[in-house]
């Protein structure tokens, strides 16, 4: 079973996306900010992170620069999930290293479907 | 004292003097050579041999009227502020160095009167300078008790010409521009007056106290002397309007002499410097005449019955009572007096020579074709020639000529020579209407009366008896006598001349003036002399020219002169000045004036325009349209000063604006940080909203439970939406104004308590203890609503930031001066400290652009200070031990009526 780790502040957004991926057969963790998913990242290596950007504490950039440093986590796809679509923002998470960058409000089919076409890859 | 010795001392106080010039040189831009004190001390190059041993003859043989010499400039010199610095002024703005300058461009810039001007002074001066050397060879032989020897390679007269002649043409032509500042002559010459005054007064005091016993003592003994009474009174009329001339004949002397002109006007730098020298030089005149009157009857009493020369006394005395340092230290003041004169007259004279008379009629054509380099070497060369001629040439007029007479008579014949110039100069300053043909002609006569009452009789010798011209006059005719012309016998040749070349000089002068107008030239420079004021800083402005003329030529001539460097920066700084492209290629009045001053400077006011006009086109203007023109840019003038200023206004608008701008800019951005948070705050709900929809949708076997979760997460995320919009509306109602608070009295412990309501819910959830504690009355001026949605607002975030356990809020009330302070404290985390002042804000952002704000949508804390600060309170944020604790305070009582 492929596992995700889905870091968001929003609880309804994240119970979504929780009961969407399990009922797509995937593994769930949940982080309501950057530095919960970073604690989780020191046990669990989830083959997907879907991350936030606006979040309190520790960001979505700087907990996926943290995340390309740990060598265990080099497999791992992060897909950005936010609502800050400009095209800066955009340009940054991808230049971060992200694989993909999806702006809110979001199709929750599509989000599944571009999940499954990355980690098929 | 042995020649040698007294030669040697001459030459080490020589070498002083050239090491001083040297050193001001060098330090020419020191405090030490640009102070007010040296400006005033050079003035005392008026006080030459002539003074220093001159009046003390004159005070010997005649009593008191030496004293006319220095009443004249006394009286004058409190004018000078205004007079002095008009002139300065003028000279300053065209560049004139020298008087002949100065009395020709006035006069339409005539190049003939330039040369008269020349002729005049060279002929007043040299014998002047003559003089000078005359008292250096006496004196020198008093000292050395030797007799005049008649080889002139044996007279130290020769080699001290010499030597003076190459001190002069070395440091008067540093510059080929005249008009700039010669500070080591200046300097050197201040120096001297320094000396010789302090070795004059040392003589008075030797004399007056060691050889007798005071001012009292030389009086008493004096009275006796034959004739004592009637030396020192003055005899009734006829001796009053001697006195009257003789003062009136130093007053010019005072700015006609060129020495003077040329320390006073030309070499000032600053023209505050006048502020000293108007107490500073009378002083100076005070303390040298202090001593005459002692020395000269001291001189008289001791030498009764002796044929000594009075004008020597000084030297005399010291000698008598063989005190030889006195002796010498006085000859080495009469000497600095001698040779400052020497120095400066011929300095001002080679000027004038040069860039009156030898240029304009003669050189030019040689200067028009060569290269900057040869042109400066060739003018600085006329002009050290004509030093050298002038000291050489003076001393064959001692040597030949002058020998017989006193230093006073001489000093007074140039004096008239040079008042001639008085009626043009003064003229200049005072009267629009003086023109050219008045002036020179006018001159012209004045100089020829001279010549009949004072050069001829002068020349052939007052005292020679084989000529009948001064006892029966020209031809035999009475009314001729040379020093009682047309009858008139009352007064002393001098006087006598002065009053009838004057008269003559005068009269023509206004006559001539009145009967032939001048040019438009003349007029032109008329009105700059005079409104010199309004010119000064855009003179340019002021001068009339119509034609054809191109930037080209000018430059083309400037750079003969200037060389291509300085014409380039010149251009440059003048195209700055009147804000010209510098790729305009007609040139203007203006241009030609700039053009013409830059020249001055090097070849003179004549040579100038000469120049000038032989590569430009010049049309005729009537008087009229000058006087036109000059109406229009006097009015050009004052609007100018009105453009500046309002330019100036404009300039601080303008950045009043640009302020404004940035500050627009600011808000703009803020603005766009604003749009950005708040779209981010309502898509968020949106996305919620939207994800579960379309699992709700696309799901049908999802289970009850959870679909029913998924509609409660609709609906709250769509309460969250709307509360939302309600904020920003809200917002936005308190900062456009509309939003109305309904003030009352209130109790805020039932306000408290009503806000609490709804949130005890909340509360419950996170099991939190809220403790409230009222310490004193709480009624107050509010409006409840709005203060319920505060109280709300703050509680609800304390409520998020409480921890998960043992979560504890406290709630106070507190009197503080005419306010009641509510705070709200919880044991969170408390807030990040750089966040506190800006939690308020609504465009806040964290500094970390993509970390959420600490507490809700961030609005709500700007609604939160809109609302208390329109009660006319404060709210803010700190962090306490455990946690973070929201202040705010509000009227006891209703303050918005009280304003």
């Amino acid at each position: 079973m492929r596992k995700i780790l889905i870091v968001d502040d929003e609880p309804n957004i994240v119970m979504s996306l929780e009961y969407t991926f399990k009922k797509n057969n995937y593994e769930v963790f949940i982080a309501r900010d950057g530095q919960e998913a970073l604690e989780i990242l020191k046990v669990q290596q989830p083959d997907i992170i879907i991350l936030d950007v606006m979040m309190p504490m520790v960001d979505g950039y700087a907990t996926l620069e943290q995340i390309k440093k740990d060598e265990r986590l080099q497999h791992c796809k992060v897909i950005f999930l936010s609502a800050k679509n400009k095209e800066k923002d955009i340009e940054r998470g991808l230049s971060l290293g992200a694989d993909l960058y999806m702006t809110k409000p979001f199709s929750v089919k599509k989000l599944v479907e571009q999940t499954n076409e990355l980690l098929t890859d | 004292m042995s020649s040698y010795s007294l030669l040697i001392i001459l030459l080490f106080y020589l070498g002083i003097l050239f090491f001083v010039a040297h050193w001001a040189e060098k330090k020419a831009n020191s405090k030490w050579t640009n102070n007010p004190y040296v400006y005033a001390f050079s003035l005392a190059v008026y006080c030459s041999a002539w003074t220093y041993y001159g009046s003390i003859g004159v005070a010997a043989h005649s009593g008191l009227s030496y004293l006319t010499v220095y009443l004249g400039p006394v009286i004058i010199i409190p004018a000078w502020i205004v007079i002095l610095r008009k002139i300065i002024r003028i000279s300053r703005v065209n560049k004139i160095s020298s008087l002949a300058d100065f009395i020709s461009l006035r006069y339409g810039n005539s190049r003939f009167l330039g040369a008269l001007v020349t002729f005049i002074s060279v002929i007043g001066i040299i014998p002047y300078i003559a003089l000078q050397l005359k008292a250096i060879a006496e004196t020198f032989r008093i000292v050395t008790q030797t007799s005049i020897s008649s080889n002139v390679f044996n007279d130290t007269t020769t080699y001290v010409a010499i030597a003076l002649a190459l001190f002069a043409s070395y440091y008067g032509t540093r510059y080929v521009d005249a008009s700039e500042k010669r500070k080591g002559i200046v300097t050197a010459v201040a120096m001297e007056s320094v000396l010789k005054l302090f070795f004059f007064i040392l003589v008075g005091v030797y004399v007056t106290y060691f050889v007798f016993d005071g001012f009292e003592d030389i009086y008493a003994k004096a009275s006796l002397i034959e004739g004592f009474r009637e030396k020192n009174t003055i005899g009734g009329l006829p001796q009053a309007l001697n006195w009257f001339f003789l003062c009136l004949l130093s007053l010019f002397a005072m700015f006609l002499l060129p020495r003077q002109f040329q320390m006073a006007v030309v070499e000032n730098n600053r023209e505050s410097h006048i502020k000293t020298a108007i107490w500073l030089f009378p002083l100076y005149l005070l303390l040298f005449n202090i001593f005459v009157y002692p020395i000269a009857w001291g001189g008289n009493i001791l030498f009764s019955g002796a044929t000594a020369n009075a004008d020597t006394y000084s030297l005399l005395i010291p000698q008598y009572f063989n005190n030889t340092t006195i002796t010498v230290l006085v000859f080495l003041g009469g000497f600095s007096a001698s040779i400052s004169m020497i120095v400066v007259a011929s300095i001002g004279l080679s000027i004038m020579l040069s860039n009156n008379l030898l240029i304009p009629y003669g050189f030019l054509g040689t200067l028009q074709s060569e290269t900057q380099d040869k042109n400066s070497k060739r003018i600085v060369n006329i002009r050290k020639i004509c030093i050298f001629l002038l000291i050489i040439v003076a001393y064959l007029i001692y040597r030949f000529y002058v020998l017989d007479y006193n230093l006073f008579s001489i000093g007074l014949v140039s004096f008239v020579i040079m008042a001639q110039l008085a009626p043009a100069f003064f003229g200049a300053l005072l009267w629009r209407r003086g023109s050219r043909l008045g002036a020179i002609s006018g001159m012209l006569i004045g100089f020829l009366v001279c010549v009949y009452t004072l050069l001829i009789p002068y020349g052939i010798g007052i005292t020679n008896s084989s000529s009948t011209f001064i006892s029966e006059g020209l031809a035999g005719i009475e009314l001729l006598k040379p020093f009682q012309l047309f009858g008139l016998d009352y007064l002393a040749p001098i006087p006598q001349a002065l009053f009838w070349s004057l008269l003559f000089n005068t009269i023509i002068y206004l006559a001539v003036s009145v009967s032939f107008k001048g040019n438009y030239r003349e007029r032109n420079y008329a009105e700059m002399f005079i409104d010199i004021d309004k010119y000064s800083t855009m003179h340019e402005n002021a001068f009339v020219w119509k034609g054809t003329a191109y930037t080209r030529d000018i430059e083309k001539v400037l750079k003969r002169f200037l060389g291509e460097e300085r014409t380039k920066r010149a251009l440059t700084i003048f195209n700055l000045k009147y804000n010209v492209d510098k790729n305009q290629e007609q040139a203007d009045a203006r241009l030609i004036k700039f053009a013409e001053n830059l020249l001055t400077g090097h070849i003179g006011t004549a040579s100038a325009r000469i120049l000038i006009s032989s590569v430009v086109k010049e049309e005729k203007v009537s008087l009229q349209e000058v006087l036109h023109i000059l109406e229009e840019s006097r009015e050009n003038i004052i609007i100018n000063k009105k453009l500046t200023e309002t330019s100036n206004e404009l300039q601080q608008i303008t950045a009043q604006l640009q302020k404004a701008n940035e500050q627009l800019l600011e808000k703009d951005a803020q603005k766009d940080e604003f749009l950005d948070t708040v779209t981010h705050e309502l898509r968020t709900p949106i996305t919620a909203i939207k994800a579960s929809s379309e699992i709700l949708y696309d799901d049908d076997d999802i289970p009850e439970e959870l679909r029913k979760q998924f509609l409660r997460n609709i609906i709250s995320e769509s309460d969250r939406l709307n509360r939302l919009i309600n904020k920003i509306l809200d917002l936005e109602k308190f900062e456009t104004g509309k939003q109305q608070i309904h003030g009352a009295k209130n109790s805020l412990d039932h306000t408290i308590v009503t806000a609490l309501e709804p949130l005890q819910q909340l509360i419950r959830n996170k099991k939190i203890v809220v403790h409230f504690v009222t310490e004193t009355v709480t009624e107050a001026w509010y409006d409840e609503e709005r203060i319920i949605q505060v109280i709300t607002n703050l509680v609800s975030n304390a409520v998020k930031f409480c921890p998960e356990t043992n979560g504890q809020i406290s709630i106070t009330v507190m009197e503080t001066g005419a306010y009641l302070q509510t705070s709200i404290h919880d044991n969170g985390k408390g807030i990040n400290p750089e966040d506190l002042d800006a939690i308020f804000d609504k465009f806040y952002q964290s500094t970390n652009q993509n970390i959420k704000k600490p507490v809700g949508s961030g609005l709500g804390l700007a609604i939160c200070k809109q609302i208390i600060e329109h009660h006319k309170g404060k709210i803010w944020a700190e962090n306490k031990e455990n946690g973070a604790v929201f202040h705010f305070t509000l009227p006891q009582y209703n303050s918005t009526e009280n304003e």
